[in-house]
């Protein structure tokens, strides 16, 4: 159906927090914990900066998975950002489901400045999971969706001509 | 194609840095050189071996001038660590700080990563979003908080001494908490310091006194810290003084009514010399207590339970110094900058019942066995056994709840030194034989290893293995009466059943139990063992990830006297730096309404943690105060009209990073003239 490579990788964008999880991927870097090559990080400086909207265009873009993590419950660098997130987590978890986007392709992750070897798990946890439910291809999809439409409206208008003449 | 929000067309210097081989031996850096070399809007690509030093920025701030450069980027380490760096580059050159943005491959890619060819390829992606962004950055303003110039500093042991000394004698006001009724800490226990011998006495209760008289310290003990708010620069502090039922001012340490007390004798186990003393519900601590003021136990005098004590105490006091309604008080302060010299505590060696402590009357922790070889201590400096003995055998066991899997995995640095101390302190007061039990000896700093081989030969014994147990089960004569440490001493390979009188238990450092709550109180982080995480373990060791708010001492990990003062030398220095330059530059990533989008629903108003945001009615728009917003974001993220904007993340910047790692992933690359090097 769609034109999937042979080797396909997960693509994951993912949103660290400034404070805790950034600095935790910063850990993991500095002690050499190797893990699966397929996030991409955004810096912010709280999770409750992320909108919604980074999430849904990054899935639209062509991201497999998104990943956000943020402070400990009750640790947030700004008193309650986390929590903001936690909220808009939930909400957006069923909004996913509505859209038949399964639930693991969003992840919130609490993660401090001291879990390296954290950053590393929910990564490589992460990519295996994704991996098992394999391309989410919006922007396929959609080309897709876009073309059948096309093709659609090409149909009725040529009954419509059928029709007039 | 792009927009550049007024600005003019970006011309975009781009810079890859080797890092040595931290990065060119896993990222093909010219291969990203070069690729970055066809995205649109770049001018300069370069890699270069290592772009924070000086001829690294020196590249950057001539291509500024020389090729008109109006973006920078620079793929190298984490911008927690340079970031600064180059944007005072990019500054010098005469081009705002902020149109500069960094990528991070070294942490997030080749220190993690083991594919070049992989490694090469997320190196691109986060480039190509890098230089997506940078289109819509803006030139910002940066933004000043002046520096109150007072210093709070809680936690009164050595680090916090010296820190508080350091402060106010360049002239500066510094608040001294402390929770206990004298400051002192663990260093007021001991009796001589390794690997001098001088006496921990003679070096320290100089400076409590210090102190207790310098005119520029306000110094409150038996007090805690409730509540801290503000940011740096200007933090408002709510000290809670707990009452001591006696007052401060007016009690001058005459003891008249402790003498008094109802209670002939003490009886109550004496927290200072770890409960080998006793003491009665009315007391001081330790002779040279800071200050001199005596305090009371609710928990154990007499008036407190029954309120039918004769109250003698009160009438010994001629300066009317004792009340027994106190209550605790609060006081309010405003500081700019704070350190945490909070400490450690020893481990609880019940927790290794191998080791018989609390079974064995004459199994003993190290620090008890500091107070029992101290002159002012229980025993006036005999080192005599629960049982009333002299000791003609001793066995110190090393590494009692550090670097074992069971309880803590670290090191605790002090242990090895402070063994070798006591051995040296229990052979010259008692001529016992003394057996050191070691996994290894860690001996580093000036004149320890020394000390090692002066105990050695003194003719104490060194015995290196882990004890498995010590046991009062004796199946030779000889271990009658005795206790018998079993141990496989791992240099000739057999196991050893050694007799001794006394057991002294080399307990490790630990972080103190409430040391969370401290962290969440200051808004910190701690490490995974639970002491105070430093912002960087090398370059900022004193500095918290929370500006403006300092650590020193064992607070941050185990660490010696030598090490402790260092550290807090260099906190003071840190709160200096601030008081002295009199302002701080902020982020300028606050948020800002763009009123024209404000359709006045409010939604933002309760999501601010500051209460920044008001709302103006006579508009009906929503109003941030920057001066208040700290720059989370979390009310931009909300705004359902998008008419919040946070400057460094606004959301053109963090989709066009989006798009920059995603949709563009496959685009053709441009054919163009850019400067290679």
């Amino acid at each position: 159906m769609h034109n999937i490579e042979k080797k396909w990788e997960p693509k994951i964008i993912a949103f660290f927090c400034n404070w805790c999880t950034y600095t935790a991927a910063d850990l993991a870097g500095v002690s050499r914990l190797k893990y699966a090559p397929n996030v991409r990080v955004i810096r912010i400086m709280c999770s409750g900066r992320v909108d919604p909207q980074f999430i849904m265009q990054a899935l639209a873009s062509g991201a497999d998975g998104v990943l956000i993590g943020g402070c400990h419950p009750g640790d947030c660098h700004y008193s309650e950002g986390n929590y903001k997130m936690l909220r808009r987590f939930r909400l957006l978890q069923r909004v996913f489901k509505s859209m038949g986007i399964d639930e693991k392709r969003c992840r919130l992750e609490w993660i401090s400045a001291s879990e390296g070897d954290k950053v590393k798990t929910v990564i490589n946890d992460m990519v295996e999971q994704i991996q098992k439910l394999g391309p989410l291809a919006l922007p396929e999809r959609m080309a897709d969706l876009d073309k059948e439409i096309e093709e659609i409206e090409k149909e009725i208008s040529k009954e419509e001509v059928v029709e007039h003449a | 194609m792009f927009s550049t929000n007024g600005n003019n067309t970006p011309r975009i210097g781009f810079y890859v840095c080797h890092c040595g081989h931290n990065i060119a031996s896993l990222v093909d850096v010219e291969e990203v050189r070069k690729y970055v070399a066809t995205l649109p809007g770049v001018v300069v690509s370069r890699d270069y071996k290592y772009m924070c030093s000086d001829p690294g920025q020196e590249l950057i701030q001539q291509d500024i001038k020389e090729n008109k450069l109006n973006r920078i980027v620079v793929a190298s380490c984490s911008p927690l660590l340079h970031e600064h760096t180059f944007r005072v580059a990019t500054e010098k050159a005469g081009l705002n700080p902020y149109f500069f943005h960094m990528v991070n491959i070294r942490e997030n890619v080749s220190w993690v990563l083991d594919n070049r060819e992989i490694a090469t390829e997320k190196s691109k992606d986060l480039a190509r979003a890098a230089i997506r962004r940078v289109f819509f950055h803006k030139p910002l303003e940066k933004k000043t908080v002046p520096i109150n110039p007072a210093v709070l500093i809680v936690g009164g042991g050595i680090a916090g001494i010296q820190a508080a000394l350091t402060i106010a004698n360049a002239g500066k006001k510094v608040y001294l908490v402390e929770r206990d009724a004298t400051i002192g800490g663990h260093m007021a226990m001991f009796d001589k310091t390794f690997p001098t011998l001088d006496c921990a006495a003679c070096i320290l209760t100089p400076k409590m006194s210090a102190v207790k008289s310098h005119p520029n310290i306000t110094l409150w003990t038996y007090s805690e810290v409730e509540k801290i708010d503000g940011f740096v620069g200007d933090y408002h502090v709510k000290v809670k003084r707990k009452p001591r039922y006696v007052i401060e001012d007016l009690c001058v340490g005459c003891m008249d009514c402790i003498e008094a007390c109802i209670y002939k004798e003490a009886k109550y186990p004496d927290e200072f010399n770890q409960g080998l003393s006793k003491r009665k519900p009315i007391y001081i601590p330790f002779p040279q207590a800071t200050p001199m003021v005596v305090l009371f136990d609710p928990e154990t005098c007499i008036d407190f339970k029954s309120h039918r004590c004769k109250k003698t105490c009160i009438e010994a006091c001629d300066r009317d110094a004792i009340d027994l309604k106190q209550v605790a008080t609060y006081e309010n302060i405003n500081v700019g900058t704070v350190i945490l010299s909070t400490g450690f505590q020893t481990y609880d060696a019940k927790l290794s019942p191998q080791y018989g402590y609390g079974k064995f009357p004459n199994v003993y922790t190290s620090l008890e066995v500091e107070r029992l070889v101290n002159a002012s201590g229980p025993t006036g400096g005999e080192v005599i056994t629960r049982d009333g003995k002299r000791p003609k055998s001793v066995g110190i066991i090393h590494c009692v709840g550090s670097r074992d899997e069971k309880s803590h995995k670290w090191c605790s640095r002090v242990c090895c030194m402070y063994s070798l101390k006591l051995a040296h302190l229990i052979k010259e007061h008692t001529g016992a034989e003394v057996y050191n039990f070691y996994i290894d000896m860690r001996t580093p700093g000036k004149g320890y290893e020394e000390f090692y081989d002066k105990l050695m030969n003194e003719g104490v014994h060194f015995v290196r293995g882990r004890v498995a147990e010590v046991t009062d089960w004796a199946i030779i004569p000889e271990e009658e009466q005795k206790l018998t440490i079993r141990v496989e001493d791992t240099l000739i390979g057999v196991v050893r059943r050694i007799p001794v009188d006394m057991v002294v238990l080399a307990v490790g450092m630990e972080p103190k139990d409430d040391a969370s709550e401290i962290r969440r109180l200051f808004n910190i982080s701690c490490s995974n063992e639970g002491f105070f995480l430093e912002r960087h373990p090398k370059l900022a060791p004193v500095n918290t990830f929370t500006d403006g708010i300092f650590i020193a001492g064992a607070c941050q990990g185990p660490r010696d006297i030598p090490d402790t003062v260092a550290q807090a030398g260099a906190a003071a220095a840190e709160c200096l730096s601030l008081i002295s330059a009199g302002s701080i530059e902020l982020e300028p990533n606050t948020a800002s309404i763009i009123e024209k989008y404000c359709s006045g629903c409010k939604s933002c108003i309760p999501l601010c943690p500051y209460t920044a945001i008001s709302f103006k009615e006579d508009i009906k728009k929503a109003y941030i105060n920057e001066a208040l917003c700290k720059g989370c974001g979390t009310c931009v993220a909300a705004c359902p009209s998008g008419s919040i904007l946070q400057n460094l993340f606004e959301d053109d910047q963090i989709f066009s990073e989006i798009d920059g790692l995603l949709k563009f992933a496959g685009i053709e690359p441009e054919k163009k003239e850019v400067l290679h090097a």
